[in-house]
């Protein structure tokens, strides 16, 4: 009986890999355990096992390609078992209950797939013309930000869980500690309460801290710190001592991690006066504000999205790439409704904006990117010009970013309004497992085209 | 313990200097200006001029005062609310922490902070700070800053017997014992957590032990005892410059005051403080030293409390004096602007 070995997600996020090396040949006997092949992702480098016996009667794939998808079948096993046949390895997992297990991977490619950008960005007026861009995944455009930061200011260092020896648990601290070695790139233990305040402190010492939380989930339990001691400090000591420091790390959904691990900070962040809170979508984004923000005064919270780092855009090759925190983007220009979102469901606001034009409504697509403060000038703007309103974002409806956009609008654009603005958001429960509860739960573009024409009576 | 012999031969070393006339004056002085202050503070009180939460030191002093004699220039000290104390050793002006608690312009943080809230960046005290341990971690980066920079100046990290119980402490201690962090936790043992007895809240009850499981060390000290406090500090803080990572000092101590102005105290009989009071009185004990080492006379004694009575009373006028905040303060210091 002959079986069908696919290729593996290794990861829950993980929709393509390069199958980078074969450790069998056709014709060759395998035993369960056995390990048949090499599999890179972006993140690392694993092993695959066979988990039955049998004969490699055939290798579909050769050495060294690049974007295999996940369950496309890459060789063949004759033997008796009746089980898939191979599985990855055990990963050098990180210590947290940090994403490994591999999904049933067709329906998690179905809820995870990256909004590809489906219009160019445009152009960010404050490029010079003639410009060079280079295309980067907002993974390595986080990295050279810090990197940069680092080499250019001696106090700024990284400190959280696995950001040194194992390169960050997402990969985004890759090669940082061979640069800047062990002073500067520190593993701290797992106690985010504890490394957070210490990160304070070393702030208020001098230094320009980057904290780097595994993802922004497991910070709720450093809240006390981020709020109480980074934001309130300044106020409370009548200007004397500011908090000159960044807490990064992934904020909201991946895939299929379920409630306790897919949470959406944004609006309890912003919510907080003292703090600054970022959240781009565009890998150049992603490396302008977090360079502005490293070099920020102020404690400055950035999400970024798990989904969306090994994701490619074009990011302008300049010496200093500083985008100014606090303004907002159009990420396209529209005439009829205005959607308002930031982070990864900008890219469902530009694919319902792609799919509007076939149908005859232009929709302008404003990225927020920073959320505290909020760019209300652009906001107004495109409100004026449109005249109708949808805002779309990860985090629940009550008391989301939304219903700040709806409420602001409303006060200082009520006459240009055609139309209640509407919101779409994830739905009000906890983040549930089941992929079809996933989708259903979760913002996407049909979601937003349907808002959209409820706002346009078509 | 087991180095009872070399610990004996240092004490008699520090002994010889603790009976140098000015350093009893100067640590005398101190104390009893902390005490003056207090005083004055829970006078104010009572008359609505400072509000909301007002936590005094009073019964505590020697222990901000014989650790703030063991370190120098350049240390870092961060503490708890229970902070109008440390100011003051910290050498910060009495007018200002005074206006600072009746919410005045003039005060450390321009009013906006009040009793807890209270930092000085030029004279290292690093607040102030009003939950229960947060602290802690904080005195910890402070220390991390300092190793950073590759200084060998030390943070005083101070939290009371209750704060003891906080999980961000355990992970403080752990982050700086495994990175050698020059740190002195520095734990007032006052017995109580507002009104719960440390028996009643704390399995191990020797706090000096906390840090055993991080390979911490730490010690007991009379915290009643303002030479015996100063010579602690001045062997812990030689430990710490010298890279050998943190040190854990349990200060045993007694507030003689409620937990915060509104506390009636029932959790402990009168004679118990009384006991305190006549028997263990840390600026009583010294007053005691200083006359038998013949330092000072009783005139010589009296003439220190007028001036720092004079001292108090004229903070205490200033901080009425001053103004209110102007409204536009509101606005101002919520984020560094220009940036």
């Amino acid at each position: 009986m002959s079986v069908k070995i696919l290729m593996p997600a290794l990861s829950p996020t993980m929709e393509e890999g390069t199958l980078a090396k074969w450790l069998v040949k056709k014709g060759d006997q395998v035993s369960a355990g056995d390990v048949i092949a090499e599999i890179e992702t972006d993140k690392a480098t694993m092993e695959v096992e066979a988990v039955d016996e049998g004969v490699i009667t055939d290798l579909l794939v050769a050495e060294g390609t690049e974007g295999v998808p996940v369950n496309e079948v890459i060789a063949v096993l004759d033997g008796d078992g009746d089980a898939a046949a191979a599985s990855p390895a055990p990963a050098p997992a990180p210590a947290k209950a940090e994403p490994v297990p591999a999904a049933p991977v067709a329906q998690v490619a179905q809820v995870a797939q990256p909004a590809a950008p489906v219009s160019a960005p445009l152009p960010d007026t404050d490029i010079p013309a003639g410009t060079e861009f280079v295309e980067m995944t907002v993974r390595e455009a986080l990295r050279d930000a810090m990197a940069e930061e680092m080499r250019r200011d001696e106090s700024v260092f990284l400190m959280g869980e696995e950001v040194a020896e194992y390169q960050g648990a997402y990969k985004v601290s890759q090669g940082l500690l061979d640069e800047f070695g062990g002073r500067r790139v520190i593993d701290t233990p797992i106690t985010e309460h504890g490394f957070a305040g210490l990160g304070v402190g070393a702030a208020f010492g001098g230094l320009r801290p980057i904290v780097e939380f595994m993802t922004f989930n497991f910070a709720m339990q450093a809240m006390d710190q981020i709020i109480n001691s980074a934001a309130k400090t300044l106020y409370m000591s009548g200007g004397q001592m500011g908090c000159p420091m960044v807490f990064r790390g992934p904020n909201g959904a991946a895939a299929r991690v379920a409630a306790q691990h897919s949470q959406d900070y944004s609006s309890w962040y912003a919510h907080v006066p003292g703090l600054k809170v970022v959240s781009p979508y565009t890998a150049a984004d992603a490396k302008g504000l977090l360079k502005s923000a490293i070099r920020d005064p102020n404690p400055v919270i950035f999400l970024e999205n798990e989904l969306l780092y090994g994701q490619k855009f074009d990011v302008p090759k300049l010496e200093d790439y500083l985008v100014p925190i606090g303004k907002a983007r159009i990420a396209r220009e529209g005439t009829d409704v205005t959607l308002i979102s930031h982070s990864r469901p900008v890219g469902f606001c530009l694919e319902a904006a792609e799919t509007l034009a076939a149908e005859g409504i232009q929709a302008e697509v404003v990225d927020l990117r920073s959320l505290r403060p909020i760019d209300f000038d652009t906001v107004l703007a495109s409100v004026q010009k449109t005249n109708r309103v949808v805002t779309v974002e990860e985090g629940w409806r009550f008391s989301g970013i939304g219903a700040e956009l709806a409420a602001t609008i409303t006060e200082r654009a009520f006459d240009y309004l055609d139309a209640p603005v509407l919101r779409v958001t994830q739905e009000d429960v906890p983040l549930p497992y089941a992929s079809n509860l996933e989708a259903l739960s979760l913002p996407n573009a049909a979601k937003v085209v349907e808002a959209v024409k409820q706002v346009c009576y078509v | 313990m087991a180095q009872a012999k070399s610990q004996s031969k240092k004490s008699k070393s520090a002994k010889s200097k603790a009976e140098d006339p000015e350093l009893l004056l100067r640590l005398y002085e101190q104390m009893l200006m902390i005490r003056r202050f207090e005083e004055r503070a829970g006078q104010l009180y009572g008359m609505g001029l400072i509000g909301g939460f007002c936590h005094l030191y009073i019964g505590q002093e020697a222990v901000v005062v014989g650790m703030q004699d063991a370190i120098g220039e350049g240390d870092q000290v961060i503490t708890s609310y229970r902070d109008h104390g440390h100011m003051l050793a910290c050498g910060m002006d009495p007018k200002g922490v005074m206006a600072e608690l009746t919410g005045r312009a003039d005060g450390y943080s321009k009013g906006k902070g009040g009793s807890m809230h209270m930092f000085s960046r030029e004279k290292n005290f690093y607040g102030g700070h009003g939950i229960v341990g947060a602290q802690v971690p904080i005195g910890t980066g402070l220390a991390f800053s300092n190793k950073y920079k590759g200084t060998d100046r030390v943070c005083l990290t101070y939290f009371g017997d209750g704060a003891a119980n906080q999980g961000q402490i355990y992970e403080s201690f752990n982050m700086a014992e495994l990175w050698d962090l020059p740190v002195i936790y520095v734990i007032e043992n006052n017995q109580y957590a507002m009104g719960t007895a440390v028996k009643r809240a704390s399995a191990e009850t020797l706090l000096h032990r906390r840090g055993a499981s991080f390979n911490l060390p730490g010690e007991e000290v009379d915290g009643m005892d303002v030479l015996a406090v100063r010579e602690a500090g001045a062997k812990a803080v030689e430990h710490c410059r010298a890279g050998n990572g943190p040190m854990i000092l349990e200060m045993k101590t007694y507030r003689y005051r409620g937990h915060s102005m509104s506390d009636p105290a029932k959790y402990r009989t009168k004679e118990e403080v009384k006991d305190m009071r006549e028997h263990h009185d840390p600026i009583e004990n010294l007053k005691q030293r200083i006359l038998a080492a013949k330092a000072a006379d009783e005139e010589g004694l009296k003439a220190i409390d007028k001036q720092v009575r004079a001292t108090v009373t004229e903070a205490a006028e200033f901080s009425q004096a001053s103004p209110e905040p102007h409204p536009a303060e509101l606005y101002t210091d919520v984020l560094v602007e220009g940036a």
